[in-house]
């Protein structure tokens, strides 16, 4: 079964970031041990194991069930698309419900688990199965008293598994001290899955970690996943490796003006840029240029919008002139909001990496990310910022974030500004400031990798056909006479607490 | 139950294992001494007829099906434990009495 080079051969669960963790799949031809507190999702993943083994690599499947009948099960996943039925019919899937009722069993004398054997050997063959679900095994031990034939038949079943070249998953339920009650990860040497479901703060986050993988290399992280309407996902994210391959194409920021303060005229593409700034200082203003700006380069744009819904930024923008809406149309812009606290932080961060994998944008952008950054603690959230800046390199895409702070403090929940600076290539500052009964506008680029920027502090006005960036000049000349006179964008700045 | 009713057992076996004939050794003895005549003993060798398997929910071997009369009872291993047995399977006839 070695290969020359001793790497074991894999079978891909076909499930979404799973491969990736794993370099791979499953051990091919051996058994994997999932195991899981209840409802964290164990059968969920060893039943799409099965799925996308027929439905992508054609690998007929078998599911022996001990918990659930084949009526069941095949109602409980309908939810998340998979038709058992059709895949039954087609002769690719067999279900075989083992039911082990205590009531009706009687035990007297030596006995095996032959008839078990016999059954699997018969669904597998029946179909020509590759891969096999025990799902879960452990249930024979509340319906048998016999824990040392048990324990026995069951190693022995695991070794008839391998001769029988079937990659099989097992699942277990997680036990007090132990990975399984029954510690069935003592027979499974091979590659052991755990799977963890928490509630933090009335928040659910789903977990997966890779406890061992034996001839393997493997992330050792916990790798939140989702379960969704199209099963399991995992956000296969490892560390920032900083291995990413860099542009020097030089884009416009759309905004007039703005492309002049850095040196080469503009940023670099795949380049992340950060706009913080108070209330009303038109951070989405300048969200929506980059936007626009992408979408006329015929480049797709994901837009997250935590605070506002799709249509109140369509109408804001087109306030100050800036028409989204034909873009909407042509699905180069697809505007995604929700709330921030509808899910835990790393559940954002892999709706985030879900929406980028199906829209494969050029350009995305966040506004703003410290809503995210009030929903999590500290460590949570530098990880996942981390997380998220090497996700965009990797896939060279262009970002931006904004950050709403206070003047006064720059802390938001022991974060500061800087620390999130840290991570973006592009740093711009936008503030309001009070002089003599006016309010007057200003921005400048705190920092900008890899380019030489001006670092002049520039006035600019909001007006209805847009954002103008004045010249130094004029700045000063703004400044000794009332500005924004032609101002109507006013509303963006109110921002609204949960 | 009445003394009338008729007896059917199956019992499952995978091949000829010591284990499956001393459990066939044991049902006949017992159904002889406690059931008379009226009782059937089928034997379902598995090797020869897997699918059968998944009807009765078999996975043990052996293990012994009493199909008559109703309900269903199921007792696995080679039957050694007598008492056990007839328990299991309802047999407390007068038989069973008198024989001591």
């Amino acid at each position: 079964m070695k290969q020359g080079n001793n790497v074991f051969p894999k079978t891909p669960t076909g499930i979404a970031g799973l491969d990736e963790i794993t370099g791979g799949g499953f051990p091919k031809g051996r058994p994997t041990l999932i195991c899981g507190s209840a409802g964290s999702g164990k059968t969920i993943l060893a039943i799409q194991f099965l799925i996308k083994g027929i439905t992508e690599y054609d690998e007929p499947g078998v599911f022996m069930s001990f918990e659930e009948s084949a009526k069941d099960l095949t109602q409980n996943v309908r939810s998340l698309g998979f038709d058992l039925e059709k895949l039954m019919a087609q002769k690719k899937l067999k279900i075989d419900y083992v039911r082990v009722e205590r009531s009706e069993i009687q035990e007297t004398g030596e006995y095996d688990l032959e008839g078990l054997f016999i059954r699997l050997n018969h669904a597998i063959d029946s179909i020509g199965a590759k891969r096999v679900v025990l799902d879960t095994i452990e249930s024979l031990f509340s319906g048998l008293t016999n824990t040392g034939i048990l324990r026995s038949e069951i190693r022995r079943l695991f070794q008839w598994l391998k001769e029988k070249g079937v990659t099989a998953v097992i699942t277990g339920e997680r036990g007090d001290t132990t990975l399984t009650r029954q510690g069935l990860e003592e027979y499974v040497s091979d590659c052991v899955i755990l799977l963890d479901f928490r509630v933090i703060e009335q928040i659910a986050t789903r977990r997966l970690r890779i406890v061992k993988y034996r001839g393997s290399t493997h992330g050792t992280n916990e790798y939140p996943f989702l379960i969704d309407e199209n099963g399991v996902s995992v956000l296969p994210i490892t560390s920032l490796k900083l291995e990413h391959t860099t542009s020097t194409e030089i884009i416009s920021t759309g905004v007039p003006g703005l492309d002049k303060l850095f040196n080469a005229g503009g940023y670099f593409r795949g380049n992340s840029t950060l706009v913080t700034g108070s209330a009303g200082t038109a951070k989405t203003i300048l969200a929506a240029y980059f936007a626009l700006n992408s979408c006329k380069r015929n480049e797709r744009v994901l837009y997250f919008s935590f605070e506002e819904s799709p249509n109140q930024l369509i109408r804001n923008m087109l306030s100050v002139g800036i028409n989204l809406k034909p873009y909407i149309k042509s699905k180069l812009l697809l505007i995604h909001s929700s709330r921030p606290s509808l899910h835990g932080l790393e559940m954002h961060l892999l709706s985030l990496h879900k929406h980028i994998r199906e829209f494969k944008p050029h350009t995305i952008i966040i506004d703003p990310i410290s809503d995210l950054i009030t929903i999590g603690s500290k460590g949570e959230v530098r990880a996942m910022l981390a997380r998220l800046m090497d996700m965009l390199k990797m896939h060279r895409i262009t970002s931006l974030f904004t950050s709403l702070n206070d003047e006064q403090s720059l802390n938001y929940n022991g974060i500061s500004e800087e620390a999130i600076s840290s991570l973006v290539d592009t740093w711009i500052r936008v503030r309001n400031e009070e002089t003599g009964g006016d309010r007057i506008r200003s921005l400048y680029i705190v920092k900008s990798r890899g380019m030489g920027h001006s670092s002049e502090i520039r006035d600019f006005i909001v007006t209805d056909r847009g954002i103008k960036i004045m010249d130094v000049d004029s700045s000063k000349k703004q400044r000794q006479r009332a500005p924004e006179k032609a101002e109507t964008f006013s509303g963006n700045g109110a921002k609204h607490k949960l | 139950m009445t003394k009338d009713e008729n007896w059917e057992f199956w019992l499952y076996i995978a091949g000829q294992t010591p284990k499956s004939i001393l459990a066939l050794e044991n049902i006949t003895k017992y159904s002889k001494a406690h059931l008379k005549a009226k009782y059937i003993i089928e034997v379902i060798d598995l090797l020869k007829t897997p699918q059968l398997a998944e009807d009765d929910q078999i996975f043990a071997i052996p293990t012994l099906v009493r199909k008559a009369p109703k309900p269903l009872k199921k007792i696995i291993g080679d039957l050694s434990n007598k008492e056990k047995v007839l328990m299991g399977l309802n047999i407390h006839s007068n038989t069973a009495a008198n024989e001591k």
